[in-house]
Order: structure tokens, then sequence, then C-alpha cells
């Protein structure tokens, strides 16, 4: 290696990856990304768990694995429950005397099936106990490792497989479930939204999410090339554009109370967003007016809350 | 100096636990477990036990824990009965294939629907492939020796696989017993420090949980069965050395008063004691009848079994639970078992005691001359059940 | 490589012991394109290095960032990040 770590502004990035090589994660994929990100925020003092997803299946099959950290998977929605066993082993253990005092972060990450779904139970009980972890939830809007099912993270008027544009169907017609402050509702430590386009950004809130005591939870768009259907050099634009139009604002809420990292004086027309991916395809004008109406409406009231609950 | 005390077997289970010095207990209530934890959870709050005692939200997310504390190298325990067997159902394949040594207490309880907070061995049935070493017990004391046990033989290095004790719902679960305490000091020279030699941890990265593709799940399986078998030999060898130290030995199939019997009565768990007592009668009245009872029930103990039913002219087996559409499940392994030998007894079988029904004395009076009746004249009844109006 | 493994030489679990052991699939074998780097526009400001799903682009010696041929899947992400428009996507050559 030519350099230990790389500078950008103010900021030092280590050069190491956590993330072995070789994965086979898609071509231009947006999830591995922002998963390489979150690990050289996290550094080598982590214990993960996964979910069953698109992360787990490119990066270990059977003999091969793409962590270079201690990693388990078992199932699709424990990851929470895993991780409360690995936290509270690790603490027990060093409480006996059997294991030396140490930092280890305890990290969980799952695709949005894993998190809003199937797994929002083992979640929600993870952070009702109180567990010093932090839940990365990498959100690329559907089921994409299964081949692109709808989730309830799916947006409203995406075409997915088993919720498809048709002649009688729009598509997604649910609204997205807004995980941050279901999150933010169990009153925990720290709470943010994060992008792989804004890549300081997500590393400052992967490392503050690991450092602070108790849960916390970054939930990072993930686009993805094959699900939503763009052209595989576009993830970092259409990241942009996601933050941008406002329909993925980027904040923080710590203990209720909000701060919104990027407050653009105008937001872009959601088309510039749209246009560019296929699952949108199908979407006429009005349809398209819709989705621009309920962009505005959720960004005002998030800078309504951002207003009335400042940080 | 050992004590004998009065105790509830869930609690003698509990004992067992704090003496094994567990370090993480994950569990979630449901009756009739419920003593269990409760129990555990009082000696945990009064310092009695020092354990993460984690009040999960559900049983699925009960062992799921268990996998993740398992995974760093601590000592685990859980406990479950019915519905939460079932609800944790695809988490105990994976303890198993995955090879983590979690001992877990299921008081056996009737499966829903409709629902039923009460005993019979439906629960344990459901889970006969999952490939976790499982016992059942009679008695109080066997629930405390044979979690204790299950530790020693779990977690050793050439077994590390998971460990069912089933108890029967309240019929044994909510008994109180005489109980033998061991000293502390016997319990810490038979059971070891738990030493998981793949503890995840920075300083040597493993990867824990990698997807099987078609080229080699296979493999994994025969793998996990050639090591499931082979825990036998640590299993015998558990029970020896507990013998050693305790004073009380524990074998696969339990024999009472077998010699020369004709016909033997298989039970499992608690209504065990029941049968003892006809058994002792009929005995007494000068028949050749004796009892077998499968002790050990995965891995299935075929040699002692076989080796136990040489002789016999009939076995006679009684299921608490239904399999549907093919009958006792405990009769057909039986009957499986047998098959092989070039002299085998004759094998019956019936149902009862489903849903918390109780076995009276008469009602194993009804199965032993009933059985016989259908090994001499055959059965032409879909189902044969005892004490089912 | 799995299909020559026996059940034997599985370990306890199928725990996989050797950290990044997936560095041995050649990823680079998925590519229709690959990035050029034309080092006179470079301004090394890391950007295509920082941004590569694959951690393809690595850092060398005279500090420049450069494609590891034997993992970049050719996405583009590089060359569509990249503010002095150093570098372009080819494509791949026939061997």
């Amino acid at each position: 290696m030519a350099t230990k770590a790389v500078k950008f502004g103010e900021k030092l990035v280590t050069t190491k990856e956590f993330l072995a090589e070789g994965h086979s994660f898609c071509i231009g994929c947006g999830e591995a990304l922002a998963i390489r990100l979150a690990m050289k925020a996290l550094g080598e003092n982590v214990i993960m768990a996964m979910a069953t997803g698109c992360d787990e299946v490119t990066t270990t099959p059977l003999p091969y694995t793409s962590w270079r950290i201690p990693w388990m998977h078992t199932l699709f929605e424990n990851t929470s429950a895993e991780i409360s066993g690995i936290e509270a082993g690790l603490k027990i253990l060093v409480k006996k005397g059997r294991m030396p005092e140490r930092d280890i972060i305890c990290v969980a990450m799952g695709g949005d099936g894993a998190t809003s779904d199937i797994g929002i139970q083992s979640l929600s009980g993870a952070f009702e106990r109180s567990h010093d972890f932090l839940y990365i939830c990498l959100d690329n809007e559907a089921y994409m490792n299964t081949g692109i099912q709808r989730s309830s993270a799916t947006p409203y008027g995406a075409s997915t497989t088993t919720a498809p544009a048709g002649k009688f169907s729009m598509g997604q017609v649910t609204r997205k479930k807004n995980m941050a402050a279901i999150a933010a509702a169990h009153d925990i430590p720290y709470v943010a939204t994060a992008c792989p386009s804004y890549h300081l950004d997500l590393m400052e809130k992967v490392r503050k999410g690991a450092e602070i005591k108790g849960p916390a939870y970054v939930h990072i768009l993930s686009p993805c090339p094959t699900g939503w259907r763009y052209k595989s050099d576009l993830a970092i634009t259409i990241g942009q554009l996601a933050v941008q139009t406002g329909i993925f604002p980027l904040y923080e809420i710590e203990y209720g109370r909000y701060r919104l990292n990027a407050d653009p004086p105008e937001l872009k027309p959601i088309e510039e967003y749209l246009k560019l991916q296929g699952r949108y395809r199908h979407l006429t004008d009005e349809q398209v007016q819709e989705i621009q109406q309920i962009v505005k409406e959720d960004y005002a009231k998030l800078k309504e809350k951002a207003a009335a609950f400042p940080l | 100096m050992s004590r004998r005390v009065a105790l509830e077997a869930s609690h003698a289970v509990a004992e067992a636990v704090r003496m094994a010095d567990v370090d993480v207990i994950a569990a979630y209530p449901i009756t009739p477990q419920t003593h269990i934890p409760e129990r555990l959870a009082e000696m945990v709050a009064d310092g009695e036990l020092t354990s993460a005692y984690i009040p999960v939200e559900s049983e699925h997310s009960a062992l799921s824990t268990c996998l993740g504390s398992v995974a760093v190298g601590a000592r685990t325990f859980t406990a479950t009965a019915g519905q939460g067997l079932e609800l944790m159902h695809e988490v105990v394949y994976v303890a198993s294939s995955m090879r983590y040594p979690v001992v877990m207490a299921v008081c056996n309880r009737a499966l829903s629907a409709p629902l039923s907070v009460w005993g019979d061995h439906s629960d344990a049935m459901a889970v006969r492939d999952t490939g976790w070493i499982q016992v059942f017990c009679q008695n109080g004391q066997e629930a405390f020796d044979l979690t204790l046990w299950a530790f020693r033989v779990g977690e050793d290095s050439k077994v590390l696989f998971p460990v069912m004790v089933h108890l029967d719902g309240f019929t044994l679960s909510h008994v109180t017993e005489p109980v033998i305490l061991p000293e502390q000091s016997e319990v810490d020279r038979f059971l070891p420090r738990f030493q998981y030699p793949f503890a995840l941890n920075p300083d040597k990265p493993m990867t824990h949980g990698a997807f099987g593709p078609p080229e080699i799940y296979s493999e994994t399986k025969l793998s996990q069965e050639v090591a499931f078998r082979n825990s036998k030999e640590v299993i015998l060898r558990g029970w020896k050395e507990f013998g050693d130290i305790f004073g009380r030995y524990y074998h696969p199939v339990e024999e009472y008063k077998t010699e020369n019997a004709e016909t033997l009565l298989l039970t499992m768990g608690a209504y065990t004691e029941t049968a003892k007592i006809v058994i002792d009668d009929r005995r007494n009245k000068g028949e050749s009848i004796g009892l077998i009872s499968l002790r050990l029930w995965r891995p299935f103990p075929f040699e002692e079994f076989r080796r136990t039913v040489k002789g016999a002219q009939l076995i006679i087996v009684f299921d608490r639970c239904i399999s549907f559409g093919l009958g006792g499940p405990v009769f057909s392994e039986i009957r499986s078992a047998l098959y092989d030998e070039e002299s085998r007894p004759k094998v019956v079988g019936i149902i009862g005691g489903l849903g918390g029904r109780d076995m009276s004395e008469e009602n194993f009076d009804y199965v032993i001359d009933r059985g016989r009746e259908i090994a001499e004249k055959g059965s032409d009844r879909m189902l044969e059940t005892v004490g089912i109006r | 490589m799995a299909e020559e493994l026996t059940w034997k030489d599985l370990e306890v679990g199928n725990i996989i012991t050797e950290a990044g052991n997936g560095s041995f699939r050649k990823t680079g074998d998925w590519r229709t394109e690959r990035p050029i780097l034309d080092k006179e526009k470079c301004i090394k400001c890391a950007l295509c290095w920082i941004y590569c799903p694959d951690a393809a682009i690595k850092p060398s010696e005279e500090g420049y960032y450069e494609s590891d041929l034997h993992y970049c899947k050719g996405c583009g992400i590089c060359a569509s990040v990249c503010p002095a428009g150093a570098i372009k996507m080819i494509a791949e050559e026939e061997q």
C-alpha cells in the first residue's frame, strides 16, 4: 500500500479495506459502496451481525468470505436479537473477568426488508432493551437479493415484481415506512439518515453511531442499478439527486431532537430523480406531480419537526 | 455436603443453571415454562447468579440472542414450551447446524389449535429432525441432573451441539419433589469452563454463517450428521463422569424390571413413573412384564435400544402425540429401529395423554391389556388411543 | 473450488477461519468496459478511489489512484465522478 490514509479536506480516511475485493455485488452497486464506507468509519474493532440479503450473499459463499472482521449471519429477521446476544455476552464475560475490557463496537447490518419488515420486531426489542450497538439499514428499497420484490421501504409509485406497474396498477401504492421516525420513537440516543454520495457525512454518522453509548440507528440509502434500473455508473448522481430533490433528506435525531444536515434553499424537481430510473418509467405526468406533492409535504413536515425540536 | 431439598422441577432446572454459572440467559415467558425464567430473574436480581438476563420480545429472538452470545463464547441457557418452540423453529435448526452449544429446557406443551397450555409431547416431536441432543426427564432430580450434564456434553470441544432437556409441562415442571443438590465444588469438578474455539473476536476475525451453494450444502449436512452421531461417545462419557462424581448414573435407555420380560411397555417422560407403579403391580401378580424408557431421544440410541429389547415378545409404545396421517411418532421410530433385526418383538402403539389429559394407573392397565389384544388379534381401528372419548 | 471439498474438509459449523479469502475471486472478468486514466488531467482528489464499490482502485506510489483490473467490474462510477474528466471508459479489448 502506497499510503495508510487519504486526506479529504481535514478528514483522514484509512486505505484499509475491511470488505475484501472480489465480492459479487452487482456492477455499480450503491450498497457495496455504502458498506465499504461504513467499514472504514468503524475500523477493525468490531463484531458484526448481518441479515440475509444482498450484502450477505455476495460476500460469503461457502467456503469464501469477503469479511476481514469478525462476522456472523444466521437468519433474516433476527439480526438485532443476535447482536443483543453478542453485546450482552461480551459485557458479562468482561464483568466476570473472563475477557479483558476492550472497546468492541457491536454492529448489526440489514437491508430494508430485514429492517422494516420481517426484522422490525427484533429491532424494536433491541432498542427497548438499550443494548449498546449500532444498527445500519442498507436501504435499496426492495427485496433486491431475491429479485426486486416490494418491501415497506419501496417508495410510492415505484415498480417492483410483487407490486408491479400494470394496466390497473401504478406499482407501489403505499408510502415508504419512515424507519428513522420509528427508531426515534424508541427514544434512542442517535438516529441518522445517510447516502454514499455524501461519503464524509456518511462516515461521520457511522462513527458517531458507533461511539455513542446505547442504541444508534443509521439509515443509508443504497442506490441499486439492477432494481432501480439505471446505468451502472449513476449511483453517485442518483444519490445526490435523492438528497437534492428532498425525497431522501439527510438529518440526525438525538434523543428526539433534530438536525437537518442539508437544507437547500430550493429543492430540485423530483422529475430529475425519477426520470433516471426504469422503476418509475411507467408514471404519468399526473402521477409524477402527485409524487412531487408528497415529497414537498413530507419535507415541509420534517422542517417543522426540526424547527420545533432543534438539536 | 450435598443436601436434599423440596424443589419444584422448574426451580430445579434454574438451580442447575445457577450452579453451572451460566453467563447469558435470554428467555421469553410461556406457560408452563414461566417458573424457570422467573426463578432465574430472581436469582440474578438478588446476586445469587451473575448472568446477563435478557428479557427478549419473542421466542424467535430468545434463541437468536442465544446464538449471538454463544458465538462470543458465553455459556448460554434458555427455556420454552409449545408455541414458543414452534415460533423459534427455524432458529432451532440453525443452532445445530452452526454448532452453537445452547442448553434449552422445554416444558413439553401441546400445540395449538386449539390453544392448550397443558402438557404433551407434540412440541418435542416437532423438533425431532433438528439436530439437537435431546433427553427426557422423569422427575425433579433428573431435571436438575440432566440440565447440568447438558452443559458438560454440549460444550465439549468434540461435540459443540445444542442440547434440549424435556420436562413434561405441569405434570413435571410444576411438581415439587425431593431433589439432592450437590456441593458447588463437585459441580465445578464436573463442569469445566466453556471454551468456545471459534469465538468472534477482532484479534482473529472469522466468518460464521456463510451460505451454502449447491456445490457444498450436501457436504455440510453430512459433516453435521457424522459429528452428531459421534457425540454419543461424549454423551456416555458425560453420564459416566456424572455418576462418578454425584453417584447417579444415567443411561440412554432406562430399563425397569425388564429381565426375562415378555412384554415391555415403552414410555417417555414423567408419566413413566405412573406406569412403573402398574408394572410393579402386575409383576407382583406374576406377569412377565417390564418397562423401558428412552432417556436419550436424539441421537437415537439404536444400540442400547436393540440390546434392551432382545428376547421380548411384545413392545407396547405409549405416545403423547399424534403425528397426523402417520400415528404415534415414537411408535413408528421404534418399529423402524427394529426392522432389520433378525428376531424382533411385535410392536404396537397407543396414543394418549394429549393436552394435559392425565394417565392414571387404570389407563396404563388399559394400554397394556389392549396392547396385548392388538398383538394377538390385530386392530381394525384407524388409531389406537387411551382415555379419548 | 468448492467442488473439490469433501465433508471432512469443512470446519465445525462451516466456520471460515481465513478472513477475506474471498479475494481469490477475480471479478475483473465481469467487465465489458474498463477505465483509462489520463494522468495529465488527474488532480489526485481521490474521489474515484472513495466511490469505487469494489475497492478496485488503489493508491499508487506516485499518488495517483489506479484501477486494479483483477477486480474492476467496469461500472464507470469513477469516470462519472471525476471532477477533472481524467477517466474515460473504453470497451474491454478482445483477449
